[in-house]
């Protein structure tokens, strides 16, 4: 878990070398940009595909799909393959129609994320899945 | 589910509310401008973005905020400003010469940034700073409609940058006022201790005495709990108190002798004389000359120069004429040594209630207190009346014994006793 003073902490967890970053309630404000700083700082500690968790989101607006598109920036300057998680379904169509889901896969959940990243070709070596 | 279509136009709508909602509010201005740049990118998702503002003196375009720019990001672009009397002259469309400018000056940057829509942001045709764009992330080239929405995206936030710029410029001339007052506060305040000092001076034993008397009613007034500006006021008033002396005859003054009825008659004009010079002069408070006017007052009635009882007496002059008696007492003059502390608290307990009045009586002596009892870092007292005028093994049980006498309301009757 990760945690920086003086803001509310983004919550995160390494499943072998895939960091799974869960998404606040509100993708909405430039609290959203921790989001982005989390996965970001995964990456740098050597997590190789990353996985965002938006089933607690409710809602997200312009601030958070150009969050979103710094998080795809990060995986794919960093070579790992993205996938998000929990979308609901009007957040799902704007990501469609906006381009997002050119960059990155949408599962239903955890484990169908974390299975998309084992299957994903360019990264089949993730094979070590432990909590 | 709305139609496609339908569907980015309301995203896009619902960007508009959130642009309006960040730049109306009151966050700090670079925190403004990389919110509103979130929301530019996030209506038509955009992967890369900067938005610059145009320096004030125009010599350059700084950028305040910048997203998905990676190690590129770019942090300021020389500007001309001549380019703004071009634009000026070519008033039909000043936007439409920015782009074309800036597009054709800074060609390479903006190829090297993968920039494909330069916004200019103009209010009232003046360049106020430039939002570049690039990447969608459909990989598709920005649609006439969609550059549109970016153009009147950029004009809010031209007026969103215009008025926190506005702000600072307020705020900057707010600061330069604040700092051209305390230059003329401490003018003033020099000019009235040069004041004071020119009154001391015509007597030759009391050298200081204004400025003494000043500090006292200062310290006797903070004590009573008065706001930091009254008590900045009643310290002027006990500076110039005495300024009525200098149409007073050097003689009197300085007579080495107790002096006759004729000549205290002429002296007991000077509180009068000194409301006349202070009154027509615009000090920072009315209550100034009024201070000099009645510092000679008595409750009891038998002061000058009108005899006033009480409460007739405003509260700054009983002050002022506690602390001008404490100093005459403990002060050398020339018919007189000063009185030891014991004789200064008898004379308190003596005419308190006849002469002063109570509250400012038990003030200062509280005051006192407190520096005996080392409560105040401040040792005014020490500092006026000389180190070892003030021994806290004799004069501390005096104190508390006034005091107590005093606050129990026995101020009447202490006199008698």
């Amino acid at each position: 878990m990760q945690k920086e003073v003086g803001e509310q902490p983004v919550r995160s967890e390494r499943v072998g070398d895939v960091a799974v970053v869960h998404a606040s309630d509100y993708l909405n404000k430039l609290s959203g940009e921790r989001v982005e700083r989390e996965c970001r700082q995964r990456l740098e500690e050597g997590c190789r595909a990353l996985v965002v968790d938006f089933h607690q989101t409710g809602m997200v607006n312009s601030i958070g799909v150009s969050i979103l598109l710094g998080v795809i920036d990060a995986a794919e300057r960093a070579g790992a393959p993205l996938v998000f998680f929990g979308v609901k379904e009007q957040a799902a169509h704007i990501f469609e129609l906006l381009g997002l889901t050119r960059h990155v896969r949408l599962a239903r959940d955890e484990s169908e994320a974390l299975d998309l990243i084992s299957n994903s070709s360019s990264v089949g070596f993730f094979n070590n899945k432990s909590k | 589910m709305p139609s496609a279509e339908t569907a980015k136009l309301l995203h896009a709508f619902s960007a508009l509310a959130d642009l309006g909602e960040e730049i109306a509010s009151t966050r700090d201005f670079e925190q403004m401008v990389r919110t509103t740049l979130h929301v530019v990118l996030g209506a038509l998702g955009l992967r890369r973005g900067a938005v610059a503002e145009c320096d004030a003196a125009g010599g350059s375009l700084n950028f305040v905020a910048a997203w998905g720019m990676g190690e590129d990001a770019p942090e300021e672009l020389p500007f001309d400003s001549r380019l703004l009397d071009e634009a000026n002259r070519d008033a039909t469309d000043p936007s439409h010469f920015y782009e074309s400018h800036l597009k054709t000056t800074f060609r390479a940057e903006l190829d090297r940034w993968q920039v494909s829509l330069v916004a200019p942001l103009v209010v009232r045709e003046e360049l106020v700073g430039v939002i570049l764009l690039g990447g969608k992330a459909t990989g598709e080239a920005l649609s006439l409609d969609e550059s549109d929405i970016v153009r009147t995206m950029a004009r809010h936030i031209g007026i969103g940058i215009h008025n926190h710029r506005l702000l600072r410029e307020i705020e900057a001339r707010a600061e330069d006022n604040r700092k051209l007052y305390e230059d003329q506060r401490a003018i003033y305040h020099n000019t009235v201790r040069a004041f004071a000092a020119a009154i001391d001076c015509k007597d030759k034993y009391t050298q200081g005495h204004s400025q003494r008397v000043g500090k006292y009613s200062e310290v006797i007034a903070r004590e009573m709990g008065w706001a930091d500006e009254a008590v900045e006021t009643i310290a002027i008033g006990g500076y110039l108190h005495d300024v009525g002396k200098l149409v007073v005859e050097r003689d009197i003054i300085n007579a080495p002798y107790r002096i006759d009825a004729k000549q205290s008659s002429e002296l007991n004009r000077h509180p009068a004389a000194g409301y006349e010079i202070l009154a027509p002069i615009h000090l920072t408070d009315a209550i100034i000359p009024i201070i000099a006017k009645y510092h000679h007052e008595r409750i009891d009635g038998r002061g000058y120069p009108e005899g006033l009882t009480g409460d007739e007496i405003p509260l700054s002059a009983k002050i002022v004429s506690v602390a001008d008696s404490f100093d005459a007492m403990t002060t050398n003059r020339t018919y007189k040594r000063r009185l030891e502390f014991p004789e200064v608290v008898a004379d308190f307990r003596k005419n308190t209630g006849k002469q002063f009045a109570p509250e400012a009586v038990v003030a200062l002596f509280r005051a006192i207190l407190r520096e005996l009892e080392g409560e105040t870092r401040e040792r005014t007292f020490s500092r006026l009346l000389g180190r070892d005028y003030l021994r806290r093994d004799e004069c501390q049980p005096l104190v508390i014994e006034l005091l107590a006498e005093l606050e129990a309301g026995e101020s009447a009757a202490v006199g008698s006793t």
